[in-house]
């Protein structure tokens, strides 16, 4: 399972272009930031108000009023700037970040995304996610392939609220990277081990095959 | 002008009901001091406004764990699982709003705006009930200005006019918060003189701030 985290994660990082502004979101889209290539600058802002977020502090080293978004005490590396939560959501809604990476519960082929309620069950709120998936250049969804039981998460209509219509770009999962376009989803590569005809068992929609399709890195 | 204020001057100033923007996101640039000053009156129905609810027992958790508010606007509300127990009991109402969007509505009502046209929320639950705006081809959200009776802020420095200083994350929603209330108290860490801060370090200006409540660390 943890193997599996850091194998997304490691596939996200290749996506990522030197000077690019990012944010990543809480849970495994953070464990992007450790697998950023050699030689590769990239500029990680924080919605809750800064860009140059660096990695986190030695233990004792914490500054109470430097978290990240999901509340971990992080640093700021030279050359980063603070500012206030309307500016914040200025840089993200104002295309002024290259790319963003966000879990998901369902994404759908026509690159809708859910990823911040289950009605009944799971009402946490938005946070800043509808903003970021709205206003990035470029949103990367960076999830397991299905559910803990088994079932897609790449569907052919999702039936979650959504987080934002037609806005995810890329899907990357532990077993395959997909390409959302407007003629549907294409698989672009795939886990080592696997088949194709694995991975669309496991997703809903029929994937768009084309070119040659490439073994993801692990 | 001397803007620093006891506890008794401020508290007095809020009232059962009264609608309350307090800074903060999760727990950092939150006014702790000011929260805990109203634990100890009986206020109650408070309606909050802030990015969150913080922890259980922590910031503006504690308000709402106390039961001394009715309603909470805010972008999440998933780090206090008592905020939504809450909810679900049908106890106190929440309304979830994109956090870009209620730092815009925050950011409008202090800047004299009718509101303000985003994208964000287009196809999901947050466009109900709102007009729909297409400029150019595009759909935009009309997003109405967000007022509030006062104004719980807090930062790292202030002089005793009120002009305040921000350290690092911990400025977020404060700066907004200090233009959309009637009335702005500002928890601070540390009091200068008048004429101490630079007018180019000034984040928020004085103008904005009506009373300096030190906080627990300088009492």
């Amino acid at each position: 399972m943890e193997n599996f985290r850091e194998i997304i994660a490691k596939n996200v990082a290749k996506m990522l272009h030197d000077g690019d502004v990012v944010n990543l979101g809480i849970g495994l889209p953070t464990l992007v930031a450790n697998y950023i290539p050699e030689g590769i600058n990239i500029i990680f802002q924080s919605e809750n108000g800064f860009v140059g977020a660096g990695p986190k502090p030695q233990e004792g080293q914490e500054d109470k009023d430097l978290v990240n978004a999901g509340g971990q005490p992080v640093t700021i590396l030279p050359g980063g700037a603070c500012f206030d939560s309307a500016l914040s959501f200025a840089i993200i809604r104002g295309g002024h970040i290259d790319a963003t990476v966000l879990g998901a519960l369902q994404v759908d082929e026509e690159g809708n995304l859910a990823n911040w309620m289950i009605p009944g069950k799971m009402v946490p709120g938005m946070g800043g996610a509808m903003d970021l998936v709205v206003g990035a250049r470029k949103v990367i969804v960076a999830m397991e392939h299905t559910t803990k039981d088994g079932k897609p998460k790449v569907l052919k209509k999702c039936n979650l609220p959504l987080t934002a219509c037609r806005e995810v770009d890329v899907i990357v999962t532990n077993m395959a990277v997909i390409e959302v376009t407007n003629r549907g989803l294409v698989l672009k590569e795939i886990a080592p081990g696997l088949s194709i005809e694995d991975v669309q068992a496991a997703t809903e929609p029929k994937l768009i095959l084309e070119g040659e399709i490439k073994i993801m890195e692990v | 002008m001397n803007k620093i204020a006891n506890k008794q001057e401020f508290i007095s100033r809020i009232k059962n009901n009264s609608v309350v923007m307090i800074g903060g996101f999760m727990g950092v640039g939150s006014p702790d001091y000011l929260i805990e000053c109203i634990l100890e009156t009986e206020i109650k129905d408070l309606i909050i406004i802030s990015n969150d609810t913080c922890f259980v027992n922590k910031g503006v958790g504690k308000l709402v764990g106390n039961k001394r508010v009715k309603k909470v606007i805010a972008s999440h509300i998933g780090t206090n699982p008592e905020t939504g127990r809450q909810m679900n009991a049908g106890e106190i109402e929440v309304e979830l709003i994109p956090q870009g969007t209620l730092a815009e509505r925050i950011r409008c009502a202090g800047a004299g705006l009718g509101g303000v046209l985003t994208p964000t929320g287009i196809g999901t639950v947050v466009e109900s009930n709102k007009n729909k705006i297409t400029i150019n081809g595009k759909s935009y959200l009309l997003e109405l200005p967000l007022y509030a009776d006062i104004a719980l802020i807090k930062a790292a420095k202030a002089d005793t006019y009120g002009n305040l200083v921000y350290r690092r994350a911990a400025r977020n929603f404060n700066p907004i918060m200090a233009m959309a209330a009637k009335l702005v108290i500002a928890e601070v860490e540390e009091i200068v003189e008048v004429g101490d801060l630079d007018p180019d370090e000034v984040m928020t200006p004085g103008i904005f701030v009506d009373m300096i409540v030190p906080a627990k660390s300088l009492c």
